[in-house]
């Protein structure tokens, strides 16, 4: 899923400083299992925003509402109407989401209440770390499962370089060594002979690097009318 | 004219809920300004009931629960105090103070220390002054305006 | 002869050879360089010069490597792969070669967060096995990377580093002859310390006959203070200082010459090492001992091939 964490409070009010009339906007998807911006942290933030401004003696009217998904076109269609006169809209969603809602609101100002970090998964209650680049040419066979391009800190296809030791990657003592993590994994499954093989340099046109990517499957298009 | 606070107390039924009804029975004095609402857990507790409740007009918040190590429901409690320093962070960065919060334990036989918290705290709270809302909200007056509630989808 | 580099026929020659390293100026004054450089040239066959080694910005790698060959000096280039991608590393090898440049070190290269530009972006186009290919490739197939031709010989001694340190230990010699089979001519190793895990290494390279596909020079860093040994035993990844050394050290009156001292034990023991073809002096901001350490250790003069 994607990972995201909150901006900090202070960003924020200095974000929606010009404003009086706010949406929050959650969504119940991604940032709901990494709780950034579901319904209860959409209401804790709105909660504290009022209070804040208010202590400040600034009157802010802020109101809440939280979708399915900020992606889905269908459900973001919907706020066209509840938008109401808030001159401006600040969402959890993550940065698909942000950029959906920007999209289907032309004319409100939409604002990013969260840093999008990265795709990954739960690893412990609020505990969330870092899985999969999206290069766009998975080679996860080769290594048993673990991602060296996301995992990897220098993503190296042939690793360990030098600087892995103990399990450790050089650049923080609590970052673990995904190669280690990799010949672990092989040998376990007795595929260690995988990483005696060279792997060639990668083709990074199918990751970001090749420009901004899309997904086409022609047999789902819409029909014509 | 001095300074009443609005305290709110959190308790939970099997232990601090309890010390709270031994207190009464033993006749303890503790200030009337505080308002006590009865939990089956602090576990219950959650960061947003703590921020609405300040919203409301709380000047002082307390989560009364079991000793640690002995909540009836075994965690509940430690939740409850770690979501409680979650708020009090966020209490300090609002500008509210997070000293207007505190999370105490107790056991169920201890009437006496149900009191002699009820006082503590509420003296805490009258040094503290209002709760910064009151005085922010009268200036904000003129400012505000409210928009509709909109539920949630 | 790949190159017919002074490094190359020395190697292939069977004498033991003598590498040492120059650190580059954090700035833009080569009177630095030919200072370090002449302190250097008798005393060693190649010079290595490092490329914004801990990912901090110095002087080029291939801007000082032109500025040695010009000195009559002959260098060894080092390319890490944070920094440049396939396009950049291959102009600069051009550029390299047309000045006659042959000796490159390939190199993953030290993460930018050690740096001082820790919020640049980092590159890691190919790997250090990766970037061995490529060189080996663009010497021997006249082709570059992505498969069009180069005018023109690329006479390449291609080198690659070698960690018998870091974990997992059973694998560094696998990955050893990943960098061989990929076309790695010379390695050289991080400082050796532990003489006996070095030996253990060197064991498994010999089962392998990896000493036979590839010239093996041995790290060996002079330690200049006690601070400095246990920076190295604590921070520094994949060096292993024991703590004998490190004690020594703390306990010595003469730090320095017990650092020296230290050193020519090492150099000593592995001279007496089947297999391995030469060391590599790496004096980080002490290049001035490297004569020393060389005159002592019985390796002066350097022979002429």
């Amino acid at each position: 899923m994607i990972v995201a964490e909150q901006k900090p409070l202070d960003e924020l009010r200095q974000m929606l400083a010009p404003y009086d009339r706010l949406l929050i906007l959650g969504c119940g998807t991604c940032v709901t299992v990494c709780f950034a911006g579901g319904e209860k942290e959409v209401a804790v933030l709105a909660s504290a925003l009022r209070m804040a401004e208010a202590i400040d003696g600034r009157g802010k009217a802020i109101a809440e509402l939280t979708i399915h998904r900020q992606c889905e076109p269908e459900f973001v269609a919907e706020l066209r109407e509840k938008v109401g006169d808030a001159e401006a809209v600040l969402s959890l969603g993550c940065g698909v989401g942000v950029q959906a809602v920007a999209e289907a609101l032309p004319g409100v100002r939409v604002l990013p209440g969260l840093n999008t970090k990265f795709m990954g998964q739960t690893v412990e209650p609020g505990q969330w770390k870092e899985l999969c680049a999206a290069c766009g040419n998975c080679v996860l066979d080769l290594t048993g499962g673990i991602c060296p391009i996301a995992r990897c800190s220098k993503s190296l296809l042939n690793g360990p370089c030098g600087g892995s030791e103990d399990g450790r990657c050089e650049i923080a003592p609590d970052v673990q060594c995904a190669w280690q993590l990799i010949y672990d994994r092989l040998t376990q499954l007795g595929l260690v002979h995988l990483m005696e093989e060279i792997i060639p340099a990668k083709d990074w046109s199918t990751a970001r690097d090749g420009g901004p990517r899309r997904v086409v499957r022609e047999d789902l298009a819409k029909l014509s009318q | 004219m001095s300074f009443e606070p609005k305290i709110v107390a959190f308790c939970c039924h099997y232990c601090a809920f309890a010390a709270a009804d031994l207190a009464g029975v033993m006749r303890l004095q503790y200030p009337p300004n505080v308002k006590i609402i009865k939990l089956p857990c602090t576990g219950r507790i959650d960061v947003i009931h703590l921020m609405r409740t300040f919203e409301d007009g709380a000047d002082g918040i307390y989560v009364a629960g079991c000793l640690e190590g002995n909540c009836h429901y075994m965690e509940g409690n430690l939740r409850a105090k770690r979501r409680v320093r979650y708020t009090q962070q966020l209490l300090d960065q609002i500008g509210l103070g997070g000293a207007r919060l505190e999370m105490y334990n107790m056991s169920s036989a201890e009437g006496p220390k149900f009191a002699q918290v009820a006082r503590e705290f509420t003296e805490r709270i009258r040094s503290l002054g209002p709760s910064p809302l009151k005085r922010g909200r009268e200036e904000a007056e003129a400012a505000g305006e409210r928009l509709e509630a909109v539920g949630t989808a | 002869m790949r190159a017919g580099s002074n490094l190359e026929k020395m190697l292939e020659s069977g004498q033991f050879a003598v590498t040492a390293e120059l650190g580059p100026p954090k700035g833009t004054n080569q009177r630095v360089v030919e200072r370090k450089a002449e302190v250097l040239r008798q005393c060693c066959d190649a010079v290595n010069v490092t490329d914004n080694q801990t990912a901090i910005v110095r002087m080029s790698s291939l801007s000082v490597s032109i500025l040695l060959k010009r000195m009559g000096l002959e260098p060894v280039m080092q390319i890490t792969c944070r920094d440049r991608n396939r396009l950049a590393i291959q102009a600069d090898v051009l550029g390299a070669v047309g000045f006659g440049i042959q000796n490159m070190l390939c190199l993953s290269g030290d993460h930018q967060k050690f740096g001082n530009h820790p919020t640049a972006k980092n590159v890691f186009d190919l790997d250090s096995i990766q970037l061995i290919q490529t060189l080996a490739g663009m010497r021997d197939r006249k082709k570059f990377a992505g498969g069009d031709d180069i005018s023109g010989e690329a006479p390449l001694f291609v080198g690659a580093a070698a960690n018998p340190f870091a974990d997992p230990f059973e694998f560094r010699v696998i990955r050893l002859g990943k960098k061989v089979r990929a076309g790695a001519n010379f390695i050289q190793t991080q400082p050796v310390f532990d003489v006996d895990r070095f030996k253990r290494w060197m064991d498994l390279v010999r089962k392998r006959e990896l000493e036979q596909q590839t010239h093996i020079l041995a790290g060996v860093t002079p330690i200049k203070s006690a601070g400095m040994a246990r920076y190295m035993r604590d921070n520094v990844a994949g060096v292993g200082i024991p703590d004998s050394i490190v004690s020594r050290i703390e306990q010595a009156k003469d730090v320095k010459e017990e650092g020296i001292q230290i050193a020519l034990e090492i150099i000593e023991q592995l001279k007496q090492i089947p297999g391995v073809h030469g060391i590599h002096i790496m004096a980080v901001g002490w290049e001035d001992i490297v004569p020393v350490i060389a005159e002592k250790a019985g390796l002066l003069p350097r022979p002429v091939v």
